[in-house]
Formats: C-alpha cells, sequence, structure tokens
C-alpha cells in the first residue's frame, strides 16, 4: 500500500445492542469516485485494521445506493446522511464513521428505524380507498398542487431529520418531521383530506406536533430539500384549527 | 370462505400488490423481505409506466401497446397474456393515481403523458423521474393500512433461503433466515408467491439494488422451478459508470428530448459545449432516423458498443457516450426529470443542465426468470407462484422502458387471487401437514449455515463475488461469443470449487452480513452458470441476446422458449414453442 494514495477509515463498531463499544481505523487503497460504501466494501474484502488485526467485514443497510431507498443513513464526519452520496474526495480524512445515535443499534453501523414505519401506522398515512378493482380515474389535480405534493412525497424515511432534531430523544416520543411532513401531505390530498381528522388527532396526542420546538435541523439534513419547517408549521395550524373548529364540520 | 395463509416473498411493487389483494379478498399474508419493504429496489425506477390511455388525441390503443410490447420482445414471449396486461394497463394506472400518486398533470388537471423508447406515442404516466419510488410507497402505504387492521404480517430483516416441500414435492411453506439474530425457521403456507425482483448483483457493477441478488430464484431452481430465458439479460444504454454501482440515467431523458451524441473526431480533447454541431456525430439519429434516441434499449447499447468500441469514436477515448439535456429549458428539467438530474449532479459533481452528461450501458434488468404458466403466475412446483421482475413471461428477449412496473403491477394483480384460489382448493391445508416436514426442512438449511460458518480456507466472498461480476459483464451481456461463453462457464466453474473455501472472517449469529452474503453468492453462482449456458445454447440474434457468429434471428430453430430444470447439480434445457396467435412474427427493425 506504500505507493499509492489510501484512505483512512474510523468506525465506531459494536457487536450487538449490549456489547462493548470499540474504535477501529482502517486505511484502504484509494480510487476515483469512491463513495463510503466503497470504502466498507474493500473492508469487507480485507477486513484487517491498521495495526495489522484481523477483524470483522462491519455491518451497516444500503440498498439502492442512489439516495432514493433511504437504507445507508449514518453519521459520517459528525453529520448524519446517506453513505452512498458521501463521495470519498470531499470528505475530510480520517473519515469518521458511526451509527445514528437516535434509533437502537443493531450491529456497529446498522440501527434499527422501525419506529418511523409504527409511527406512520400510528398516524394512518395513507390514501383510504375501497378496493382495487376498477372504479375509474382518480381526483383531477392541478399541476401547481401536484408540485408541491410531489416535493413532500419524495421523503425517503432515512431518518436524518429525526437524528438531527433535539426533541427527539430518550425522554420524549415526538415523531419528526419526517412523520409530520407525511401527514401534511395525506392531509393534501383530495381523498386523504377527507380523513384530515383522524391524523390530526392522532398527531395531537403524545409526542406530536406540539413538541417541535422549531429547532431547524431538520430541513438542512433532509438529502431530499423537502420543506420540512413548513410542513411541521403547516400540521401545527391545521392541528389547532381542527381542535377549535374541527366538531363544526363532522 | 375458508381463510388461508398466502406467503409473500419480497417486498417490492410486485410483491406489495400481490399482499393488497390477498388481504383485500380476506386472507391472511406473511410478508417476507430483506429491507424493509419501502427501502425495495422499485424505488430506482425513474421514467414512468405504460398505459395506453390516449390522452394526447394521438389514436394510441391497448393493441398498440401490445404490439410495441410483443415487437420490442422480438416475439419471444407467449402472447395472450401479455396482451391482458396491456388491457389491464389504463385502469392500473387509474387505480395508482386513486391511491394517491403524485403523477405529474396536464393543465386540464388530467394524468401528463410523456415518450419513451420503442413507441411513438406519448404513453408513460410519470411522476418526476422517480415514478418508481412513489409507487412503491403508494402501495406501501396500502400495505401498512392493512397491517393496522392485522390481515398483514410484515417479516422484514427476514431472508428466503428455500421452499418446504412435502413427501408429493407440494410447496407447504418456507424456511427463512433472520438477518439480525440469524435464526432459521419454517413457516407453513398454504400457498407461496415470490417476488424477488433482479439478479443484477450477479454482474456485480448493474444498476440493481443491493439486495437484487437472484438468491432466492436461484435457491427455487435448485429445488425444482423451472427457469426460462434465463439468457435475456438486459443492458440499459445510459448510466452513470460506478465504482459501488452504475446509476442509471432514466430512458425518459430522451423521452423527454434529450440527446445522444459523440465528437467526429476520435479524442476530441475539448469542452463538450464548445464543439459545434456540425461537428458532433448524433448516431442514433442519423442510423434510426424514425425512432432516434428512443430506439428500444437493446438497440441503443448495440450502438453505443459499435461508436464505441468498433469506431473508437469514445468521449476522451473511454467507454463513454454524452447524454445531453442541455438545450432544453430548465424549468422542464426541473418538473420532469428533476430526481435524476440530480443523481448525476450528486454523484458526478456536474449539473446536467449546464454539461452533457458522460454515460455508457450498464447491466439493468433480466428478461429471463423463473418459468410461470400463462394464466395464474403459477411455477411447475404446486403451491409456488412468482410476479415481478423474478419470472420471465411479459418481456421476451427485450424489455420496453416503463413496461416493468407495468408488469410488476399486473404480475401482483393475478398472482394474488390465484394462489388464493388455489389454496382454497387443497385438500389438506398446510397445518395438517406434519411439523416433521418443516423440521427436516429447517435442520438441512442450518447445516448449511453451519458449514459455511465453520469452513477452513482462504477465500474472500467479496473477491469472488468481484470475480463473477467481471466474467459475467465481460462475456455475458452486450455481444456473446460461444468460445468466451464456454471459458465464462469454466470460470464459474472454478469459482464454485473456490467458494468450497471460503474462510468467513466473522462467524457470529448476531447482524452477521458476510455470512448471509456468501450463502446468497452460492445462488448466485448456480443461476450465473444458468445464464451463460442458456446463452451458448441459442445460437441466433434475437433482442438483447447478439451472437456476431449468429447475426440473424432464426424463428425456424429458435423461436422457442429456453425452459431449464436443475438437476443433480447439471441443468437440463427443454425449448418450448412461443404461441404467436395474436400477432405474426415480422422482421425487427427501427430504422423507418
Amino acid at each position: 500500500m506504500a505507493e499509492g494514495k489510501t484512505i483512512i477509515v474510523k468506525i465506531k463498531r459494536q457487536a450487538g445492542p449490549k456489547e462493548p463499544v470499540r474504535w477501529e481505523e482502517f486505511e484502504i487503497p484509494w480510487r476515483p469516485n469512491m463513495n463510503v460504501i466503497a470504502c466498507l466494501i474493500e473492508i469487507a474484502q480485507n477486513p484487517v485494521t491498521r495495526d495489522g488485526r484481523k477483524t470483522t467485514p462491519v455491518s451497516y443497510e444500503a440498498n439502492c445506493l442512489e439516495e432514493v431507498c433511504g437504507a445507508c443513513a449514518m453519521v459520517i464526519n459528525g453529520r448524519s446522511r446517506q453513505a452512498c452520496s458521501a463521495l470519498v474526495d470531499h470528505l475530510e480524512q480520517p473519515i469518521r464513521l458511526e451509527p445514528m445515535s437516535k434509533f437502537p443499534i443493531v450491529r456497529d453501523l446498522a440501527v434499527d428505524r422501525s419506529v418511523m414505519f409504527e409511527n406512520a401506522k400510528r398516524l394512518r398515512c395513507w390514501v383510504p380507498i375501497d378496493g382495487t378493482y376498477a372504479i375509474g380515474p382518480g381526483p383531477r389535480i392541478s399541476p401547481e398542487r401536484q408540485q408541491v405534493a410531489y416535493a413532500l412525497s419524495r421523503c425517503i424515511f432515512c431518518g436524518n431529520c429525526l437524528e438531527v432534531c433535539p426533541k427527539v430523544n430518550e425522554s420524549s416520543d415526538f415523531v419528526g418531521a419526517a412523520l409530520l411532513n407525511q401527514v401534511r401531505l395525506f392531509n393534501m390530498h383530495p381523498t386523504g383530506a377527507m380523513h384530515a381528522h383522524e391524523r390530526l388527532q392522532a398527531v395531537r396526542g403524545v409526542g406530536g406536533v406540539q413538541d417541535c420546538d422549531n429547532a431547524q435541523n431538520c430541513v438542512k439534513a433532509c438529502p431530499k430539500s423537502i420543506p420540512l419547517t413548513e410542513s411541521n408549521n403547516d400540521v401545527n395550524r391545521q392541528a389547532l384549527l381542527d381542535a377549535i373548529f374541527g366538531w363544526m364540520f363532522r | 370462505m375458508n381463510p388461508t395463509r398466502v406467503i409473500l416473498i419480497g417486498g417490492g411493487l410486485a410483491g406489495l400488490m400481490a399482499t393488497i389483494r390477498v388481504a383485500e379478498l380476506g386472507h391472511k399474508v406473511d410478508l417476507f423481505s430483506v429491507v424493509p419493504v419501502r427501502r425495495s429496489h422499485s424505488v430506482c425506477a425513474q421514467g414512468g409506466i405504460n398505459a395506453a390511455k390516449n390522452l394526447k388525441g394521438e389514436g394510441d390503443s391497448t393493441w398498440k401497446h401490445f404490439d410495441d410490447t410483443v415487437y420490442g420482445g422480438d416475439f419471444l414471449q407467449n402472447q395472450p397474456q401479455v396482451k391482458g396486461m396491456c388491457e389491464a394497463a389504463p385502469g392500473i394506472v387509474d387505480l395508482l393515481d386513486r391511491m394517491g400518486v403524485t403523477f405529474n398533470r396536464t393543465a386540464e388537471g388530467l394524468l401528463d403523458f410523456r415518450r419513451f423508447g420503442g413507441t411513438l406515442y406519448h404513453r408513460t404516466a410519470f411522476a418526476g423521474a422517480t415514478t418508481g419510488q412513489q409507487l412503491l410507497y403508494a402501495l406501501d402505504e396500502q400495505v401498512r393500512r392493512f397491517e393496522s387492521e392485522g390481515k398483514v404480517r410484515k417479516l422484514e430483516s427476514w431472508m428466503f433461503v428455500s421452499a418446504v416441500l412435502d413427501e408429493g414435492g407440494v410447496c407447504r411453506g418456507v424456511c427463512a433466515v433472520n438477518l439480525r439474530s440469524g435464526e432459521v425457521r419454517a413457516f407453513p403456507a398454504d400457498a407461496v408467491i415470490v417476488a424477488t425482483g433482479g439478479i443484477g448483483a450477479i454482474f456485480r457493477q448493474s444498476t440493481n439494488s443491493v439486495a437484487c441478488t437472484g438468491s432466492a430464484q436461484s435457491a427455487l431452481l435448485q429445488q425444482g422451478v423451472h427457469y426460462a430465458n434465463a439468457e435475456m439479460i438486459q443492458v440499459h444504454p445510459t448510466a452513470i459508470p460506478g465504482e459501488d454501482k452504475c446509476r442509471l440515467i432514466s430512458e425518459s431523458v430522451r423521452g423527454e428530448g434529450g440527446r445522444v451524441w459523440v465528437p467526429k473526431t476520435p479524442g476530441d480533447k475539448r469542452d463538450p459545449r464548445t464543439i459545434p454541431e456540425a461537428e458532433r456525430f448524433y448516431f442514433l439519429e442519423e442510423w434510426y432516423p424514425k425512432y432516434g434516441n428512443l430506439v428500444p434499449r437493446d438497440v441503443a447499447t448495440r450502438a453505443i458498443h459499435k461508436v464505441v468500441h468498433e469506431q473508437g469514436l469514445g468521449v476522451d477515448g473511454k467507454p463513454m457516450v454524452y447524454l445531453d439535456v442541455t438545450h432544453l429549458p430548465r424549468q422542464m428539467l426541473d418538473v420532469k426529470l428533476g430526481g435524476v438530474l440530480e443523481i448525476y449532479e450528486k454523484f458526478v459533481g456536474l449539473d446536467p443542465r449546464d454539461h452533457p452528461m458522460k454515460v455508457f450501458p450498464a447491466q439493468h434488468y433480466t428478461m429471463g426468470g423463473l418459468w410461470v404458466d400463462n394464466e395464474r403466475q403459477a411455477t411447475n412446483v404446486p403451491g409456488i407462484f412468482a410476479a415481478g421482475e423474478c419470472e420471465y413471461q411479459y418481456h421476451g428477449a427485450n424489455r420496453l422502458g416503463a413496461n416493468s412496473l407495468l408488469s410488476c403491477l399486473y404480475g401482483g394483480m393475478v398472482a394474488g387471487p390465484a394462489a388464493v384460489n388455489y389454496a382454497q382448493n387443497l385438500e389438506t391445508s398446510a397445518e395438517a401437514v406434519s411439523s416433521e416436514v418443516f423440521e427436516r426442512e429447517r435442520k438441512r438449511q442450518e447445516e448449511i449455515y453451519d458449514k459455511l460458518r465453520s469452513q477452513e480456507g482462504s477465500e474472500n466472498p467479496i473477491t469472488i463475488w468481484k470475480e463473477m461480476g467481471e466474467t459475467m459483464t465481460r462475456h455475458v451481456t452486450v455481444t456473446r461469443y460461444n468460445k468466451d461463453l464456454v471459458a465464462a462457464d469454466a470460470k464459474l466453474a472454478e469459482l464454485q470449487e473456490r467458494y468450497q473455501h471460503i474462510n468467513l472472517a466473522d462467524t457470529a449469529r448476531w447482524g452477521n452480513q458476510s455470512l448471509h452474503f456468501t450463502r446468497e453468492l452460492g445462488n448466485m453462482l448456480v443461476l450465473a452458470r444458468l445464464i451463460t449456458q442458456s446463452a451458448a445454447l441459442r445460437n441466433e440474434s434475437r433482442g438483447a441476446h447478439y451472437k456476431p457468429e449468429f447475426p440473424e434471428r432464426d424463428d425456424e430453430n429458435w423461436l422457442r422458449t429456453t425452459r431449464a430444470s436443475y438437476e443433480n447439480g447439471e441443468f437440463k434445457f427443454q425449448l418450448d414453442p412461443v404461441d404467436t396467435s395474436l400477432i405474426p412474427p415480422r422482421k425487427r427493425s427501427y430504422k423507418s
């Protein structure tokens, strides 16, 4: 490795939820256009630390590798982001990799984000349809409205917005910006809007919209540039109006 | 009604649609997926979904869609089921629209449609350039609704390893491994639907997601399920070459006016933006004036290979061509193609609105897959059904763009009720089957894992994987020579031998990804050999399968489905006639 350019990667490791934490350092050969995932594959091919100790390949989640599935979120050089779009040449070295801290650890860089999907269930994040049989087209929607909805619906459930949120912590059940954004999305769909009250009722419950204290870290961490603070505010307003005037419309 | 239990393997579009259909009929579903279903590979589909709704006054019809699909597939499909899919397409898009998919709209508030490869009509409905993501989300949300009602149980982070077959060869459930705990468990079911998607990992650098290994298909093949047209592999013309994967640049970029070109001067060092029109070679437009940049993928890919490898005109002398949208209005690009241009921007670091993109073909899709009968999506093994990319029946020798989302959804719509119908007519349900049947299979799988964990040697799974991918990409993609195919198969056999000497650096049970990957790798090698041997067998050129030694399509000998079975470590091939009863085969040419 002496002649070629190399990359130094430091990884926070943990063999399981109850196992001790340790840091390991790797030195791997540099090639053009590498991302963090390519580094992790390289380590799997040669699982030896920088000081020559044999170790195990690193566990991590990944799937699409083009920042559309949301799987590979981790904390890279202190910033919560997707590993696939973290290009080595743009990162300061040593590259420090840590698992997200707001979710239960599985192993190494892999965490369990199922709480987000559970909350999607609780907040009824879907458009209820009567059935899959042929009953004609959906409601007409203006191109302007579609553009707003599309931007919201690109959320990949990566959890970066939860990771950076001061209100998402061990002593709070705050659902986080991603989920409030989902409520906004479904409440603005013509069919979804017919059931807005159910969602708003749920969102006023434990860990709901009132827990957001407007730190605005979420919107900066979102890899899909979703207007999350706008969504938070919008849902907050809707929830308030629903609480005060909702009875008139039921 | 007797409620039955159906197992779904895979939570992409096909699996979710089948799940919805089974749950809607009042039956129980166990939905297995290696990733949380919302992260399935369907999210990567960009361009759109075809449906001949004829909303642009062009006189499009479902028959024309059917004809384009069959012609695009070079007549290798059994036609009746393809016709059924094209006829169902407008209704499927309506259904998605009702589910809240954020399709792009016209000023009147109706669905907008764009052009795609292999057709002259605006037939593709789209949601920006992340249509697959939007469709998958809509279905994921519907499934979550059924889940909250207790009709669907999700088993995420469980990987299918085998089917449980009883003495009579009937499928009674599956064996799966928990990717976190390492536990191997058998699950009973009256019917199993396999919807495990693509096989890109066999080629390593493909456009597919990490989970697309083809391991499940291969495991089933080894248990007696037939596999058809394995040799039919689609190489997409436009992807960003990459170290960890090749990132797709959607055909919709050309559908919206993107142009493919190379400088006329070999090795031209100038900034592409400064090269005058007269010094650019728009080879697709020149060679295929009628379809231009929207020729089907196999045709475009071969043209790019020709211009790069035979004419030496690759950009900077490298295997790359320009895909150019710099002449198109920015606002339109943002609204219709934002998602895909963003991928180029993020991973290459240049804004494609200002700089022509550099792209090259990459493995993208398998037209071949598990053999299924025409009407029910049923494999040859009783109780096993298949839908989506993992089965073979809709795309023949070449898939048209924007037909994959459609075939996933249609296949899932058919497979769900078909599996329920089968399950309801069973004489004995899975619950009545002796627990020994399940325990025997569970033990067999456990032993395979134990062997992998304890085996000694000096081989590394990633090394073997990389060598397999290199071999497959080099010899079993765009241009195929029989002597290379024979050599590739020998190389794969050598890798299978070396596989026996893999020494896993990690023998833990908990969260051991390399262990599960290695398990899949063994299956990938088997499927890689089948693809290679099928390609060697078919001595003609048809669709994506191109052999310079046999440059013409040969209907007399090869208008046949290559159907393989696996017995004692060997593949047996049978050649089935193709049902061309609706559209007689004609010469395929996109020149005029």
